[in-house]
């Protein structure tokens, strides 16, 4: 299937390139459907693909010896993940499909030769690497200075839905890895902010009731 | 559709039969190729939604997904 050239316009890498250029990216694109579950990229594996996220939710996770999971970041439609490898050579870290998953894929060979051919492409891979290196700052500072009710309020404000099941839904496993807890932290921390009446528990739900409370609990200064 | 059921990894469980033990609502049995669950009025008719299989599962092979909302929609 091709690939729309709109879909590569909003890609961060390809920004700023005229519709020829966009064109010749778009040759190298392929697709790629996943399933929730889906390994799609092995730690320690050669990095031979950069992907894109079109629909659906990826995650981007370490996975300990004992077999903790650690999630490092959480891909949407719009955004990449692989990229560090892709550049370096080996991955860093595993990602899999949260949820049915459609990708658009583009060897690092062939992500090399555009660079060279299109160098507006190289400047946007490094801005691009910058904000990894930001979201990795912001990881730290979480891991740092949030206790587990503090990063678990955040985690909620940024996965806030409508309820009608186009989002994707999340679990007390996820949640965990994502902050580096265990998921039984993850649970107490729900009863803590039930009690503090920021959110309500239902089922299949958490309902915020008072955003300003989980915003104070997350430390998120106005 | 979306289900309310917990949603079960039966790669991961290893039939240990906690979460059967634990299910206030009787919706997890034990199949060939582990646990199973039922779809019961029973679960979904549970209001405190309680979760319980997810914390004891040892293996993490059931675990119950949720969105979060605002409360009517406020900000």
């Amino acid at each position: 299937m091709p690939i729309n050239l709109d879909t590569i316009r909003g890609m961060p890498y390809f920004s700023g390139l005229d519709d020829s250029a966009l064109a010749a990216v778009s040759r190298y694109f392929f697709e790629k459907k996943a399933v929730r579950g889906d390994t799609l990229v092995f730690e320690g594996a050669p990095a031979e693909v950069l992907y894109f996220v079109v629909a659906g939710v990826v995650k981007v996770f370490k996975t300990s010896a004992d077999g903790k999971e650690q999630i490092l970041h959480v891909i949407r439609p719009g955004d990449s993940f692989n990229d560090v490898p892709v550049l370096g050579g080996i991955n860093l870290v595993s990602a899999a499909a949260m949820s049915a998953a459609v990708l658009n894929g583009i060897k690092k060979k062939d992500l090399e030769a555009l660079s060279k051919e299109y160098p507006r492409i190289a400047l946007n891979v490094i801005n691009v690497l910058s904000q990894r290196v930001q979201e990795m700052i912001e990881l730290v500072e979480d891991l740092s200075f949030r206790n587990v009710s503090g990063r678990v309020a955040k985690i909620l404000l940024e996965h806030i839905g409508t309820g009608g099941g186009e989002n994707p839904r999340l679990t007390q496993q996820e949640i965990a890895a994502m902050i580096g807890t265990a998921r039984e932290m993850v649970g107490r921390s729900f009863r803590t902010l039930e009690e503090e009446g920021a959110i309500k528990i239902e089922r299949n739900l958490i309902v915020i009731t008072d955003k300003a409370a989980l915003r104070k609990i997350a430390g998120i200064i106005e | 559709m979306v289900s309310n059921m917990p949603v079960i990894d039966t790669e991961k469980c290893d039939k240990c039969g906690l979460c059967i033990s634990i299910c206030k609502c009787g919706i997890l049995v034990m199949g060939d190729d582990g646990v199973k669950a039922i779809e019961s009025e029973d679960c979904s008719l549970c209001t405190t939604w309680c979760n319980t299989c997810e914390l004891v599962c040892p293996t993490g092979a059931i675990t119950c997904p949720f969105e979060v909302v605002l409360e009517d929609g406020r900000e």
